[in-house]
């Protein structure tokens, strides 16, 4: 597998966090393994994150796009949540991925709002790291 | 959503099947053809054993189903508390004796309703308890000297503890006559679940602290339940949830012995809880392998004397990880296989999770679909008619010494690095698993292993199922009760029960009563939390990716 983007040479940066009160950890770690196999440049924001230190870190990382996973139903509020707090600090542009336990419901109430994937369990890695390399090639687009 | 066709082709054609490949399970044991008398080593008494007999390979009871069939322990738990008092006056009502109630993120977490972290969390994935009020509301008119109660809790379990103590006490049931379970099994939040307070050697420290307590006042109360579960969800084989569970299980015996308990007087209330997955036969070795090296150990590691502390008592739970958002009636068919190897296990108890889990938390017909599940089984099938039938299957019992052998392995793998609270901070535990859990994604990613809907016979366009709504008052309910029993409180018997648990952390003093004061005072779960993050700090782990 191939990390870096044809189009552009550039290698995708991507930030992984679960930004609740959760612990349910083996789908970011096993994304996490998953995105750097397939060539990115990957960061953990380890456990408990808010969504405003998830922002931030994304921010100061300069990251393209922001991975999140719950397990705790909390997706509804914390994925906005982060997509606010990189807004309030002008980084609009950085995409953000969700997954883990989403209702069918909340899948098209977090795309409206910009947040993508909201894959489920059991999604193959190859249909996520696709995703993220098509959004990641949305924010290079968008920055030029 | 539709795979990409990319991605379909990344896969293997579904119905190709893998010729002369070697058969392995997911403790990575190469399977032979057949097996034979040959593969079965040791004599039948040392071994196996009749079912009630040491090392009870075949079963803690000698009659086992025949005399009394597995308990069908529904886990559950939601939103205020009386929305769960309602939902367990409700399965009361229908003969059960024995609830089993889940507590949300934040009570889990030991943060009250009110802080900013629970935002979006309260009542979601169960009950929220901030206090002990919410604790009256839930066992409102609930006789606690008739019913047992299992709460899966763990890093604030010693609050727990103290707050259903404390309505039984003002029910007139003392604390003696309490029957009940907390998880409190902290080394498998550390390993796995990753649902701490403090650092590892504060919260054994509070386990050893209910431990004493539990085992001087509390006699029917099951102050820890060692967890496989957790370990396995996160990403184990099933020769890595036995082994690092049953290493668990034996710091918690050194524990007491090292803090002057006879180890009858307390192993007897220890209990496990374990996983069933689709693996069929793994699945059932690995429970009969528990029972036969719990056995020994305690007989002859920890020299346990009485029976009932040799005998390995567990519940199980059928495979959350197993579920698939894809065709998820299919799920029905994954929890009965585990459903079964569970009890051909021999399992005391018995959780079977519900087809719609990989979407939402189940709802009220997929809970019924799970509990017939059990009910099919217990009496149609004939399953439960003798005891370990299973029993002299020449694979069955070498895949049991294989699992045996092996979990011996990490045993002295974890030993070495000075036991588990070391391979906790060094991070072992954690790499190993994370490891065969991207092992395992590898294998399903080439078709290696095939997943009936997910890479293998899948549909183009997956239809969504009606999955359960979740209220959202419970947030604003639990702030303003929150808000009330703060107002109504004496604020100077609260400081003083926090100094006085202040003063006790701090002096390595049983944590106990003090503990229980503070509950009584109305001191919050979240205040009384936040005295242990003062006294022993946070946690953070090791670096695992």
């Amino acid at each position: 597998m191939e990390g870096t983007n044809n189009n552009m040479k550039r290698r995708i940066r991507i930030l992984v966090a679960k930004p609740a009160l959760d612990g349910h950890d083996r789908g970011v770690l096993v994304l996490a393994k998953a995105f750097r196999d397939a060539g990115m440049e990957v960061l953990y924001a380890g456990l408990l994150p808010t969504p405003e230190s998830v922002a931030r870190i994304a921010v100061d990382e300069d990251v393209d796009v922001v991975a999140l996973s719950l397990h705790n139903s909390a997706h509804l509020s914390a994925f906005p949540a982060v997509k606010k707090w990189l807004k309030k600090l002008g980084a609009g542009d950085i995409q953000i991925v969700g997954g883990g336990i989403i209702p069918p419901a909340d899948r098209k109430k977090l795309e409206k709002l910009g947040i993508t994937g909201n894959f489920g369990p059991g999604t193959p890695l190859n249909q996520v790291i696709e995703h993220v390399r098509k959004v990641a090639k949305k924010k290079w687009v968008k920055d030029q | 959503m539709p795979a990409t066709n990319r991605t379909k082709k990344a896969y293997k054609s579904d119905t190709e099947v893998l010729k002369g490949n070697p058969r392995s399970n997911s403790s990575g044991f190469e399977l032979k053809d057949y097996y034979t008398p040959d593969d079965v080593k040791g004599s039948y008494k040392s071994k196996l054993g009749a079912p009630g007999e040491y090392p009870y390979t075949r079963g803690i009871h000698p009659d086992m189903y025949r005399g009394r069939l597995w308990t069908m322990r529904m886990f559950s738990g939601f939103g205020t508390p009386e929305d769960t008092n309602g939902r367990l006056k409700l399965l009361l009502s229908h003969g059960e004796t024995g609830l089993s109630v889940a507590f949300d993120m934040p009570t889990l977490y030991g943060l009250d309703a009110s802080s900013d972290r629970a935002h979006g969390e309260v009542g979601k994935c169960g009950v929220n308890v901030s206090s002990l009020k919410d604790m009256e509301v839930i066992f409102k008119g609930i006789p606690l000297d008739k019913v047992s109660t299992s709460m899966t809790i763990n890093a604030p379990a010693n609050i727990l503890t103290a707050m259903y103590a404390v309505v039984g006490e003002k029910g007139g049931v003392p604390k003696k006559n309490l029957a009940g379970t907390v998880q409190a099994d902290i080394l498998k939040e550390y390993i796995a679940q990753k649902e701490w307070m403090y650092p590892p050697e504060a919260h054994m420290r509070i386990i050893r602290d209910m431990m004493i307590y539990c085992t001087n006042n509390m006699p029917k109360w099951n102050y820890i339940s060692i967890s496989g579960y957790h370990i396995r969800e996160a990403g184990a084989s099933a020769v890595q949830e036995l082994a690092f569970t049953l290493a668990d299980g034996f710091e918690y015996v050194k524990l007491g012995i090292e803090n002057g308990l006879d180890v009858d007087s307390f192993a007897p209330r220890l209990s496990f809880f374990f996983n069933s997955s689709t693996n069929f036969f793994e699945e059932i070795a690995k429970f009969r392998a528990a029972r036969r090296i719990w056995a020994k150990e305690m007989k002859e590691t920890y020299g346990a004397k009485s029976e009932r502390s040799m005998k390995l008592r567990f519940h199980s739970q059928t495979s959350g990880y197993s579920l698939t958002w894809q065709q998820p009636l299919n799920n029905i068919i994954r929890t009965s296989v585990e459903a079964m190897a569970a009890i051909l296990g021999g399992t005391q108890s018995l959780h079977t999770n519900s087809y719609d889990e990989a979407w939402a938390l189940p709802s009220e017909q997929a809970v019924e679909v799970a509990l017939r599940t059990q009910q099919v089984i217990a009496h149609e099938t004939g399953i439960p008619d003798v005891v370990d039938p299973l029993g002299g299957s020449y694979y069955l019992e070498s895949l049991t010494d294989k699992m045996e052998e092996e979990a011996y392995k990490y045993f002295k793998t974890i030993n070495a690095m000075g036991g588990v609270v070391s391979a906790i901070k060094n991070g072992y535990l954690q790499k190993e698993i994370a490891a065969t859990a991207y092992a395992h994604q590898r294998k399903v990613e080439s078709g290696e292993l095939k997943i009936v809907g997910v890479n293998a016979f899948s549909k183009e366009n997956e239809q969504p199922i009606n999955v359960l709504k979740i209220d959202f008052n419970a947030e604003r309910i639990q702030r303003k009760r929150l808000r009330e029993v703060k107002l109504k409180r004496n604020e100077g018997n609260v400081q003083r029960s926090l100094d006085r648990l202040r003063d006790i952390y701090s002096r390595d003093e049983n944590s106990m009563e003090s503990i229980i004061q503070a509950v009584k005072a109305y001191a919050t779960l979240q205040e009384i939390s936040d005295v242990g993050r003062e006294v022993f700090g946070g946690w953070k782990e090791p670096t695992i990716i």
